[in-house]
């Protein structure tokens, strides 16, 4: 038991619905997966899954109405804001969008240090953590002085990695991290996350609708598919040999960028859309 | 006023000052109510006089060198009333100020960050008092309670106060949804510190404004009181001499000119001061309109020599913002029937090459072309009307994000018929069968259901496939999709792909379909553009693409694609971290 991360045991999350006597909206069906250290955990889902409350309730920003999480097999879900902030030494996030994930009005340093600073750091320590973190992000010493403005979506998402890595976590939830950037930038961004976990150790909840970025990140992928785990396991078979019929939709929608195999693919799918 | 965006803050702060003091206007106010302070505080220094004692030998006296601006009507020197009222105006103002940002500014931020009950207590709070007349109040209180004016002015700030709770409150509604707070929360911050970091900092600004308004008002108002007579006798102030003025304006004009002139000044530098902070919060930068669309450089070649199967010729394409071209020379063309994908990275200019051949570009850019014809039809310098009556009939677009493409005030149906009844002339009742029928060859299963829903009621993927359905009511010609599937989910995408292929393939239209997935390029394409920083580098049939990409850039977009790499395997090991990253 103790050898695992982060357990979720049967989580359900429910918002409270408008208006009085009305059922609550329920979110998360009663979820159960696991992350294991420097493991990454691909969670695969559709808009509406509930894929990106799940990484909200891990991080304590989503109401955990039902189940119970695990951190290091101590639970904490419904922990005081306290405890909770006790905890984002070891929790942190990486969210989709790093243009307003990044305040605008602080410089990247100021950003970088904060999260350093509550904690006591004396502010010239800091500095010299933010300054090799910067490195290890691969971006230009420079960077600190400067606002979020001045860089682009990929070079914020790096700002945003190395704001997560700051106090050495032991596992960090990204919702979507690359699905807001070009190709281009999607690839070296998670070749970035690879390069780090395999530095560090950290363990990664990673939370996509693209197959083949959780293809390429994780060692084990949950797909969730409205509120509920339909499938886990090793990353290749669930992307290759899906056996739960969503999974197999997801895996035939996905264009391939070969006209010729693409047409067939998509002859695959009408075939079992028919079916 | 509350709509400041989050970027004005502490980093921004001296450049916010800076550009206030590049104002002509700022700077005269300030120097007004400079000269206004000044003035007020060496009172002493400047007059020799006491504000408050009548010598009756000067009463209504002129100008002289004892009394530079005359005795008043019970022979006090204006001079000095006029010195010393200016403290009871600045002190009053102050007063209120520092009364209404203490009471609201707290009461807005706690109910903005934490809403809940206390949210709901400190509304219903501030809606009694903004139903209550200040005016009245405040003559009851200097009645009952004191005939100070500053007392007044302390009830004023109360009065106020709901103005300061609902703009902090409406401002911090604003930054608390924002993800950096999450970010913050999730970094093991404090409220406290997140109140202080994050959110305050967006709050000043807009306080900043509210505070030189307040202060106007409360002078205004200070000095409707006093001009009543209401106030002590010995607090000079310009409504009183306003109020004396008054009495003896038959014989002394003069004397009503020096109160107004010091009142009016205040008052309008201190409001004008905030419309120049205002100004230099105002991110955007005046707008020159450059209206000069569809310009041709050259006479192109003559239209009507085109092949009959050309139905769009781009030709030296430019689209500039002032200095910066964002396409440079693009030749397109679109056979009849033909799906063209445009391809690249954000800002390689695809989506502004499209625009330009809707005409949807802002009115800032400037397009410049040889060539731009459209169905043998020259589309540069075409006007408003004719460029309405191509879209629609001519040129059909999907847009890239289905739900702000839809109005949520209209329901789907009157938004689907409207255009066919305007560019078809069909009559209410053809437009709605036809809507249906083309709501069912979208594929939506109740046309009837969506057509009386409203935008909120349906899915992403039904919205776009309204769209579509919109797109081709007017059976155009042409199609230009920006975008059409990256916002919905992969299953939903290969549906509506599958649509728009079917659709293009029935009705023969020719497309161009803007994209930055080669997955998508090698469903639907016939032939590929490739653009990189506004430049078309490769164009070639999808399948030549795929095979043998000829550009470097091209090589390089479809390296990265992640799609059929190898899968990273499970985890071996539990892997002992290496080395820390940050020590």
């Amino acid at each position: 038991m103790t050898s695992l991360l982060l357990e979720l045991d049967d989580v359900v999350v429910e918002y409270p619905a408008k208006g009085r006597g009305k059922e609550p909206f329920r979110v998360l069906h009663g979820v159960s997966l696991s992350v294991a250290p420097g493991e990454t955990l691909g969670l695969v889902g559709e808009s509406g899954s509930g894929k990106t409350t799940l990484g909200r309730a891990v991080l304590g920003l989503a109401p955990v109405t039902g189940g119970e999480i695990r951190f290091e097999g101590r639970p904490v879900s419904g922990l005081g804001r306290r405890e909770r902030r006790a905890l984002s030494k070891d929790i942190q996030v990486v969210f989709q969008d790093p243009y307003t994930s990044l305040n605008p009005a602080l410089t990247v340093m100021d950003i970088l240090t904060e999260p350093l600073l509550v904690t006591g750091v004396a502010r010239a320590e800091a500095e010299r953590r933010v300054q090799k973190l910067l490195g290890h992000v691969h971006l230009p010493q420079d960077a600190a002085r400067r606002l979020p403005r001045e860089f682009s979506g990929g070079q914020r998402q790096r700002i945003a990695i190395a704001r997560a890595l700051c106090r050495d976590p032991r596992l960090i939830v990204c919702d979507e991290p690359v699905s807001a950037l070009d190709l281009t930038t999607q690839a070296r961004v998670l070749d970035l996350f690879v390069e780090i976990q395999e530095a560090t150790g950290v363990a990664y909840l990673f939370v996509t609708h693209d197959l083949s970025v959780v293809r390429h990140i994780s060692h084990r992928v949950a797909v969730l598919y409205r509120g509920d785990i339909v499938e886990t396991g090793d990353a290749a078979q669930v992307t290759e040999h899906p056996e739960h019929a969503y999974t197999k939709r997801l895996l035939l929608a996905a264009p391939v960028s070969d006209p010729e195999r693409q047409a067939q693919r998509r002859a695959e799918r009408l075939k079992a859309a028919a079916s | 006023m509350t709509t400041v965006e989050p970027s004005t803050a502490p980093a921004q702060r001296d450049r916010l000052l800076r550009r206030t003091l590049r104002d002509p206007v700022a700077v005269v106010c300030l120097a007004v109510l400079g000269l206004v302070i000044a003035g007020s505080l060496a009172a002493p220094l400047l007059t020799s006089h006491d504000p408050a004692r009548s010598v009756l030998a000067d009463t209504l006296a002129p100008m002289s060198g004892s009394h530079p601006l005359g005795g008043d009507g019970v022979g006090r020197d204006v001079l000095a009333r006029l010195l010393y009222g200016g403290r009871t105006s600045l002190v009053g103002g102050t007063i209120a100020v520092l009364v209404a940002f203490a009471v609201g500014a707290p009461l807005g931020l706690v109910s903005g960050f934490y809403r809940g009950w206390f949210d709901a207590v400190a509304g219903w709070i501030v809606n009694i008092i903004m139903a209550v007349p200040a005016i009245i109040v405040m003559l009851v209180v200097m009645a009952a309670v004191s005939q100070d004016l500053n007392v007044a002015m302390i009830v004023l700030g109360v009065i106020m106060a709901p103005m300061v709770f609902r703009l902090i409150r409406a401002s911090v509604l604003a930054v608390r949804e924002e993800l950096y707070v999450d970010a913050a929360r999730v970094a093991g911050l404090g409220d406290a510190r997140i109140m202080r970091r994050h959110i305050l900092p967006v709050v000043i600004a807009p306080s900043v404004i509210q505070a030189t308004q307040v202060f106007a008002l409360a002078i205004g108002i200070q000095a409707g009181l006093a001009f009543l007579g209401l106030g002590k006798a010995s607090q000079p102030s310009w409504g009183a001499m306003l109020n004396d003025a008054f009495t003896n304006v038959y014989n002394e004009p003069m004397l009503l000119v020096w109160p107004g002139l010091a009142m009016g000044l205040t008052i309008l530098s201190s409001s004008l001061l905030g419309n120049a902070v205002r100004d230099a919060l105002g991110v955007a930068e005046p707008v020159v309109a450059k209206r000069r669309r569809h310009r041709a450089k050259a006479a192109g070649a003559p239209v009507a020599d085109l092949p009959a199967d050309r139905l769009l010729t781009v030709s030296g394409l430019c689209v500039a913002y002032g200095e910066k071209t964002v396409v440079d020379g693009v030749d397109l063309i679109v056979a009849r029937g033909e799906v063209l994908g445009l391809v690249g990275e954000s800002g390689s200019g695809k989506s502004q090459t499209a625009f330009s051949v809707l005409g949807l570009l802002p009115d800032q850019a400037e397009v410049t072309a040889d060539q731009l014809s459209f169905d043998g039809k020259d589309l540069l310098g075409l006007d408003l009307a004719d460029l309405n009556a191509l879209r629609g009939r001519g040129i059909g677009y999907i847009p890239q994000e289905p739900m702000s493409n839809l109005d949520p005030c209209f329901r789907i149906g009157f938004q689907l018929a409207e255009p066919m009844r305007k560019h078809l002339r069909l009559s209410r009742t053809e437009a709605r069968t036809k809507a249906l029928e083309l709501l069912a060859r979208v594929g939506i299963a109740d046309p009837e259901r969506v057509f009386r829903s409203y935008p909120h009621q349906i899915s992403g993927g039904m919205a776009q496939r309204v769209l579509i359905a919109g797109a081709v009511s007017c059976d155009p010609r042409l199609l230009i999709a920006d975008e059409p599937t990256t916002a919905l989910d992969v299953t939903v995408q290969a549906e509506v792909l599958d649509l728009m292929r079917s659709l293009q393939r029935e009705r023969g239209m020719g497309m161009i379909l803007v994209t930055h997935d080669f997955g998508v390029v090698a469903d639907i394409c016939d032939r590929v553009a490739v653009m990189q920083r506004g430049r078309i580098v490769e164009a070639a049939p999808a399948a030549r693409i795929f095979a043998g990409p000829a550009h470097e850039y091209t090589r390089m977009l479809l390296d990265s694609t992640l799609e059929g790499g190898p899968a990273r395997g499970p985890l071996v090991t539990p892997a002992e971290p290496v080395k820390e990253v940050t020590s």
